[in-house]
């Protein structure tokens, strides 16, 4: 199967499989988990398959192995452990009351405003670049005020919609200082491929040069 | 004849009547000649001749087939403008088509696959397949069955032209609100879904209506519902599937439009509204869909897998209850499309774990189709390879949406390329495939024609490859990040190279359906003509000559006559009910549970009506895309002098003899029953509307709880007059619910005429006191509170003026002699509607009263 080229090949400015953050991280490791499972049941399915065109008939298993079996007890054994990871993980991952770092995003067609501490620590606003500390956790409240647009950084974690009227909050973490992109995955327009932003990660205490990441991302602080 | 054969090996799904509870009191009738009955049934039941054919025919078989190559050619164009989007995205700065065009057409490829293609291809499927396993001659409502068609190729049209004319809807299949909304779309480009694809599900509704009372009623006398072949089970799971899934839809649509036209705010969020009603109301018919799509299909594999490894099916128990979890289950997951949304952590676990455990009933059915093959020889026919081509993708597709199902892969995978692979996985898996494997194996019974060539294996190969080169990557390319719905990506060049993948592949994909179509239709031209029941089936479909006759049976199936060996006794009338010797369309109705012979049907004819019927809608439909909303009520009066005539058409003026179905076996025809076939329809559409108008509390209950910009502005309603208003319109009501019973009671006394009318004259009251409500609400455009109120009292309003228009039949029956001691016309339905009516507007007065109390 080609799923699974080199590793390198899954990396990328906005690859899942290339996390940079906790949440990320820990979405990355259930994947691989899962793709692991699904290989495994995919093989043992095709070979069933298979092994009905060259056994004899009549010989085999009786129905109740088929339905109960197979097809109630061995599927709810394997949902129920994954079920469960899954709401172990969603446990680490959601937005909690801990007093984190909180900053805003605003969506409208077809552009993002940040709101986040600057480089003083009072409330600095700018325009799809959002500027972040590493290694500490943030919630990014996350607004619009036209259509219904997604924020997504796929390299620190899930998306979270923007829609009209309500405040959505996630909670994402940086690992280290670099840069990286997001986009708006909800379709919301013409401008909806081009709905990028870059997320700056700086190190604790050291917000970045402003016209430096200009230059750097074309974007203007 | 008496039912002495021994039970055949294959007893769960074909025959009937092995048990105890046979009833081998049915005596068989006396033997004629076949081409005698053949010509006489033909007569009757065959289509007119020339175009007045093409306009007029009601018949199963003839609407059937129309259905399905409609469906084919909407197939063929959804899959031309998938091949435009794969083109735009072969290069990262395609500059093929420009982005608005782009939306439209990616916009349009989901809108035709699901609506115009999927639902009406098993609809087809399902129109000419169901009367010929049940053993009977035609559906139970065969006028609806031709409305539907017409509907659905008008909406479809409409649909299509506005893509020609640059104006085709354009955000996305499922169109979200604000997007969608007046601001976003100031065009008619969301109109022309809204009303195209609600004209297209009146035939969806149509067909759901006529196949829950087919699959119900009939059936061959002695099929107890437990034993009626595996694909009843599956299409009844579809059908009342789509009872209850397209009402959601309807009603979303309808508010969406009247938002847009009217701008009463529903979604609106600064006058209390919200975006996220559309998306609940969406896919609590959207999620439904898939499966609605999935059953019949699964209904297929089911039925061909055992004839096709010459063995009965390993669990018949096991495969009805799936099909029932399935059913239950997938109404209990539609909040999997909006994990992202912003909903609350304890709804996400519980629907994310009744997402993953609809994989059950799925698993058990893989299961046990594998598990069939064990047991019995397989043969790699054209039809298995196609099934083997469903496991091949299904599989994947299934796991790919247990990962879906886990909430925080769902918050990566969600709007991106890995959605469109499992979407594509499931539906072409779990759809296309068992489709392509149903055709090939039912296409010498439509056509009556042999395969010439080899040329479908080559087709299957080329859309084996074709198919997972295309999708297989996508789902890597989601995980690199690429969202759904872009047409560039010039700064990703890491995804270059699996979109070219992609779209190379598809090109083959696209061959290989090319390839299909041929092959089917160098079949139904060229093919030598095909040997009887080619494929040495069991099932009664193959009981009868080829290609299918218009009245499928010479004479019904029953018992110890129930599967296909029962070909001549058949034909040369043995079975019940032969011929037609009054020269009406005539088929067994039977008791739902047990299948016991309860009364022979007499079916309508050839008739323009279902065409003229659907041209009136069509121009409602046009004056509101037109926006000549004052011109609407001209298109109304034209919709209920049509359906007045439908109504003309049914009924009788005298009593007629019971009919001989079997020596000894004499049974009423249907004017003397009161349970009959219409009875039922009615049944199941307050079904329907009754899910409709709960979808409509739900909305105001949303709304009041879940939405910003609540509590409402102070309601300005004239307390006094409204109640009183009110209270006149369900006393009204009520009189008209008594009115109706005594008519039914006094059938056969002069007494039942004056009573109608009184009826008449309380609907009338109830349906001015309506229209004075009207008057007293608040503008609705101030507030989502005040809008649906203007809803609620809408739908009082349409089911007062229904109900009204009952109470006329039953008094233009009674006025035309059509009651009488055992003849009840239209009042059972009558009052079924009434008491519907009365009890909905009470609940809609009684909502309204409290909100004005709290
Ligand atoms: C003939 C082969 C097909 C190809 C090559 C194909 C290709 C595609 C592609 C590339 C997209 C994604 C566009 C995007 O969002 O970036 C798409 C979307 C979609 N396809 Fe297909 N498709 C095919 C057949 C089907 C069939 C048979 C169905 C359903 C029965 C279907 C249903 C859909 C739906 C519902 C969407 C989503 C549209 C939207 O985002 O609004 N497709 N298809
Ligand atoms: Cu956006
Ligand atoms: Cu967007």
């Amino acid at each position: 199967m080609v799923s699974v080229p080199a590793l390198a090949a899954c990396s990328g400015p906005l690859s899942t499989l290339d996390p940079a953050g906790a949440s990320a991280g820990l979405i990355a490791g259930l994947w691989w988990v899962m793709l692991l499972g699904a290989a495994l049941i995919t093989t043992f399915v095709f070979a069933l398959l298979l092994l009905a065109w060259w056994r004899k008939p009549a010989v085999g298993p009786d129905e109740r192995v088929w339905t109960m079996g197979l097809g109630v007890g061995f599927t709810l054994t394997v949902l129920v452990g994954l079920v469960g990871y899954g709401f172990w993980v969603g446990e680490r991952i959601v937005a909690r009351d801990d007093g984190a770092l909180r900053v805003s995003a605003h969506a409208r067609q077809w552009e993002w405003e940040f709101t986040q501490p600057g480089p003083d620590g009072a409330p600095l606003v700018t325009q799809d670049v959002l500027y972040i500390p590493a290694g500490r956790p943030f919630d990014i409240e996350i607004t619009s005020s036209d259509v219904i647009h997604s924020f997504w950084v796929p390299r620190l974690g899930g998306k979270m919609d923007a829609v009209p009227g309500r405040t959505n909050v996630a909670r994402l973490m940086a690992d280290a200082p670099g840069i990286h992109e997001g986009l708006c995955a909800e379709f919301c327009g013409i401008g909806h491929s081009v709905m990028r932003f870059t997320v700056v990660v700086y190190e604790e205490g050291a917000f970045p040069d402003l016209s430096e990441i200009a230059a750097e991302t074309g974007e203007q602080p | 004849m008496t039912d002495t054969t021994p039970p055949s090996p294959m007893a769960p799904t074909t025959a009937l009547h092995s048990g105890p509870e046979a009833e081998t009191t049915i005596r068989a009738n006396a033997g004629q000649r076949a081409l005698r009955l053949h010509r006489e049934l033909t007569e009757v039941w065959a289509d007119l001749p020339g175009l007045r054919g093409v306009f007029m025919s009601v018949n199963h078989g003839t609407i059937g087939r129309r259905f399905m190559a409609t469906a084919f050619v909407f197939f063929a164009i959804g899959g031309v403008l998938a091949m435009l989007i794969r083109a735009q995205l072969a290069t990262p700065r395609g500059d093929f088509l420009d982005t608005a065009l782009y939306n439209q057409i990616f916009t349009m490829h989901g809108t035709i696959m699901m609506f115009l293609f999927a639902i009406p291809m098993l609809e087809g499927l399902a129109l000419w397949l169901l009367p010929k396993i049940l053993g009977a001659r035609d559906m139970a409502f065969p006028r609806l069955s031709a409305l539907g068609y017409w509907c659905y190729l008008f909406g479809g049209t409409t649909i299509l032209l506005s893509l020609l004319a640059g104006v085709a809807p354009d955000s996305g299949w499922f169109m979200y609100t604000p997007m969608s909304g007046r601001v976003h779309t100031p065009g008619i480009n969301a109109d022309v879904w809204l009303l195209g694809i609600t004209f297209v599900e009146i035939s969806a509704m149509a067909a759901a209506v006529e196949i829950t009372v087919t699959i119900l009623r009939c059936r061959a006398a002695g099929m107890a519902l437990t034993r009626m072949p595996l694909m009843g089970w599956y299409l009844l799971g579809t059908s009342v599937m789509m009872l209850v899934g397209f009402p959601p839809l309807i009603l979303g649509s309808i508010l969406l439009e009247v938002e847009r036209a009217f701008d009463w705010p529903f979604f609106d969020v600064a006058r209390g509204g919200d975006p996220l009603l559309w998306q609940h109301l969406f896919w609590l018919f959207g999620h439904p869909e898939v499966y609605i799509i999935f059953l019949p299909a699964a209904g297929a594999l089911s039925t061909l897998i055992p004839i096709l490894s010459r063995t009965p099916i390993l669990g018949y128990g096991a495969v009805v209850a799936s099909v029932l979890g399935l059913v239950f289950l997938s109404f209990g997951l539609w909040v999997h499309h909006m994990f992202a949304v912003g909903i609350p952590n304890m709804a996400l676990g519980l629907f994310s774990a009744a997402s993953a455990l609809v994989a059950v009933p799925t698993a058990v059915q893989v299961f046990v189709w594998i598990g069939t093959m064990w047991k019995g020889r397989p043969e790699l026919s054209l039809p298995m390879l196609h099934v083997m081509g469903f496991f091949l993708t299904f599989v994947m597709g299934g796991l790919t949406g247990v990962m879906l199902a886990i909430v925080p892969f769902n918050w990566q995978a969600h709007d991106t390329a890995f959605v469109t692979a499992h979407l594509h996985y499931v539906l072409i898996g779990g759809f296309v495939f068992p489709m392509m494997a149903a055709i090939t194996y039912w296409m010498p019974l439509l056509s009556g024609r042999w395969r010439v060539s080899g040329l479908g294996e080559a087709a299957f190969w080329l859309i084996v490859v074709g198919f997972h080169g295309t999708f297989f990557i996508m789902h890597l390319t989601g995980l690199l990040g690429m969202p759904r719905r872009i047409d560039i990506y010039p700064d990703n060049p890491e995804w270059v190279l699996p979109n070219l993948v992609s779209s190379i592949f598809s090109m083959v994909l696209a061959m290989g359906f090319a390839l299909f179509a041929f092959d089917i239709a160098m079949q139904a031209l060229f093919g030598r003509r095909s040997q009887r029941n080619p494929w040495q089936a069991p099932t009664l479909d193959w009981a009868m000559a080829l290609p299918a006759p218009a009245y499928n049976f010479a004479s019904l199936p029953g018992p110890g006559k129930d599967e296909a060996g029962a070909l001549l006794a058949l034909a040369r009338g043995e079975g019940l009910v032969p011929g037609a010797p009054r020269g009406w369309r005539e088929t067994l109705v039977v008791e739902p549970g047990t299948g016991r012979p309860d009364h022979v049907a007499a079916l309508p004819t050839n008739t323009m009506l279902p065409l003229a019927t659907a041209a009136v809608i069509g121009s409602f439909f046009a004056l509101m895309l037109a926006g000549l909303y004052v011109l609407t009520p001209l298109a109304i009066a034209a919709i209920i002098a049509m359906v007045w005539r439908w109504g003309a058409v049914m009924g009788t003026d005298r009593d007629h003899p019971p009919v001989e179905a079997a020596p000894g076996l004499a049974l009423p025809l249907h004017w003397h029953r009161r349970t009959t076939l219409a009875y039922g329809g009615a049944v199941a559409t307050l079904v329907a509307d009754a899910t409709l108008y709960a979808c409509l509390i739900f909305g105001v209950g949303f709304l009041s709880v879940v939405a910003p910009g609540w509590p409402a502005p102070p309601s300005g309603l004239p307390a006094f007059l409204a109640a009183a208003l009110s209270c006149l319109a369900l006393a009204a009501l009520l009189a008209g619910s008594v009115a109706a019973r005594r008519v039914e009671a006094r059938r056969a006394s002069p007494a039942a005429r004056p009573t109608a009318m009184i009826g008449v004259a309380a609907g009338l009251v109830a349906v001015v006191a309506l229209a004075g409500v009207g008057f007293a609400l608040d503008d609705p455009r101030r507030h989502a509170r005040d809008a649906l109120r203007g809803v609620l009292l809408g739908f009082a309003l349409v089911h007062a003026v229904i109900a009204t228009l009952f109470a006329l039949r039953a008094w233009a029956d009674a006025r035309a002699g059509r009651l009488g001691a055992t003849r009840r016309g239209a009042a059972p339905v009558w009052r079924l509607w009434q008491d519907y009516a009365l009890a909905t507007t009470a609940a809609s007065a009684l909502l309204v009263g409290l909100q004005e109390a709290l």
